[in-house]
């Protein structure tokens, strides 16, 4: 099955994909088509409080499957600006549109230079077979 | 997040390939390749209790016991009464180690008339049992029914075994065998033919639907999958066999119930006879557990909010650890997290306020009526 990957958004070999859209330092994360046909039928999502602050590689959050519990890995180090409330309230929906409304959180950023060493979208392309 | 990806030789079943032709997503269990989703879990569920779902279960354990006074041989093994048995009847229950633990839990089918009371003539027995469990299963009964002239043949690799479930499953199938299915009860069983085959047909199930259990030949099993599929029956995994077993509340062999748990803990204790039959293995263990008491049981439980309790997460009371969840799901007909879990025997009521820690964070759950959901 061939998925989509941006090519403007970073992503992490844990899946996560980060987009940075302005010069705010403001990081928008969320998972990859991929990793959300992997889990199937998603049910549930915890995601951190806004003012939450976040670590690089650090867990942010969970996502369940009917079948499994995935840890969610922050791409950035910084603070939780918003939350995607809608998506909490009805994550199933997290697959309809997963680099855009299905966003997870927005974090500001305390370094940018964190997303150095993430993957371009050929290279997660490539490590995830397509 | 850490996605995982099954190791290469595994064992197929007959229906490996009509899997993966319909877009199955294969996982590893108990060393076979088998389809976890086809659809999406949530769709194949309720497929299966609103319409009919088809499931290829054919990585089970299939025995045949033949030979003098089988019935009586298994009656030293397992607690229930399985003088019960008349041909052509069926009895799920569960074989006991000497500690009351389960060793498995298994359908014992009877094939052939019971032999006379003077032992004279021959018994035809079915057994199915789990996949992960067939090669335990069968070292236990090869040591117990040793010397008896009981003969085990083990078709686990030879058979296909299908499973066609739903409140439809019987308008489906009846089209394509010689069998009258409506003089068909549950649990009992017929050799007969399906499409022109010889074919041996149960009404048995794991979803708490009405259904069938179906074993063929490979070829046969191949064109009843293809047959059936055409027929509106949706294709399911073992995602979905999950989902809609817990709702059910069976119990999942080495999850919810295992060498360590006797019958009497797991809420299995209407397999246990005592008064009805003699000795078998175990017996001892449970008549003590039975007349002092179990110290934990295996209880439902529906979370109070939308956080899922999943296997191993522990269930504490006022702050302390009380018990252990043994299988958790988001229930897809019921859209509430659901589980089972050992809890401290005191607790084990309907309507007791516990918690369940999900990720350290305590989360209200109270135990619940089983099952969680009931057909019609």
């Amino acid at each position: 099955m061939a998925f989509e990957y941006p090519e403007t958004l970073k992503y992490l070999d844990s899946h996560e994909y980060a987009r940075t859209d302005d010069d705010e330092g403001i990081v928008t994360v969320g998972i990859t088509a991929f990793a959300i046909d992997q889990l199937g039928d998603i049910v549930f999502l915890e995601l951190p409080e806004i003012g939450d602050s976040l670590e690089k590689g650090e867990k942010f959050g969970t996502v369940e499957s009917v079948k499994a519990v995935e840890e969610l890995k922050s791409p950035v180090s910084g603070e939780v600006l918003e939350r995607n409330e809608a998506l909490i309230e009805a994550p199933e929906q997290i697959g309809d549109d997963p680099y855009g409304d299905g966003w997870l959180v927005k974090i500001r950023a305390t370094d940018l230079d964190d997303l150095d060493d993430a993957l371009t979208a050929e290279e997660y392309k490539d490590q995830v077979g397509g | 997040m850490a996605l995982e990806f099954p190791p290469m030789t595994l064992l197929q079943t007959p229906l490996y390939s009509a899997c993966v032709d319909q877009q199955a997503r294969m996982t590893e269990f108990a060393g076979w390749s088998m389809p976890v989703q086809f659809g999406g879990i949530k769709q194949e569920h309720q497929a299966v209790r609103q319409r009919a779902g088809l499931f290829d279960i054919s990585h089970m354990g299939k025995f045949e016991l033949r030979g003098p006074g089988v019935i009586a041989a298994l009656q030293t093994l397992v607690p229930s009464n399985l003088d019960r048995l008349t041909q052509g009847q069926a009895q799920y229950t569960v074989l006991l180690n000497p500690k009351g633990g389960i060793i498995d839990d298994l359908i014992v089918y009877l094939k052939s008339p019971r032999s006379s009371s003077s032992g004279m003539g021959s018994e035809t027995v079915a057994l199915i049992v789990n996949a992960a469990t067939t090669d335990k299963d069968k070292a236990w009964l090869l040591e117990h029914l040793e010397g008896k002239g009981i003969e085990l043949v083990d078709e686990s690799r030879d058979r296909a075994l299908i499973s066609l479930q739903g409140p439809a499953a019987a308008t489906l199938l009846q089209p394509h065998t010689v069998l009258d299915l409506s003089a068909l009860g549950r649990f009992a069983h017929r050799d007969t033919a399906l499409l022109g085959q010889l074919a041996w047909v149960a009404r048995t199930g794991y979803t708490g639907e009405d259904g069938f259990e179906i074993m063929t030949d490979p070829d046969t099993a191949l064109a009843l999958w293809q047959t059936l599929t055409e027929a509106g029956a949706a294709p399911c995994g073992l995602g979905a066999r999950d989902t809609l077993r817990l709702e059910a509340a069976m119990a999942l062999y080495g999850q919810d119930i295992d060498d360590t748990t006797s019958p009497l803990e797991a809420g299995l204790g209407w397999l246990v006879h005592l008064e009805e039959k003699g000795d078998f293995v175990g017996r001892s263990v449970l008549e003590q557990q039975k007349a002092e008491g179990v110290s934990r049981r295996l209880v439902g439980l529906a979370m109070d909010g939308r956080h899922i309790a999943r296997h191993d997460y522990p269930v504490l009371y006022q702050g302390d650890r009380v018990g252990t969840v043994t299988s958790g799901t988001l229930a897809p007909t019921l859209n509430i997290p659901i589980g089972l879990a050992y809890v401290a025997a005191p607790l084990a009521k309907v309507g007791q306020a516990l918690e369940v820690e999900v990720r350290g964070e305590p989360q209200g759950a109270t135990v619940v009526k089983r099952p969680f959901y009931r057909a019609g």
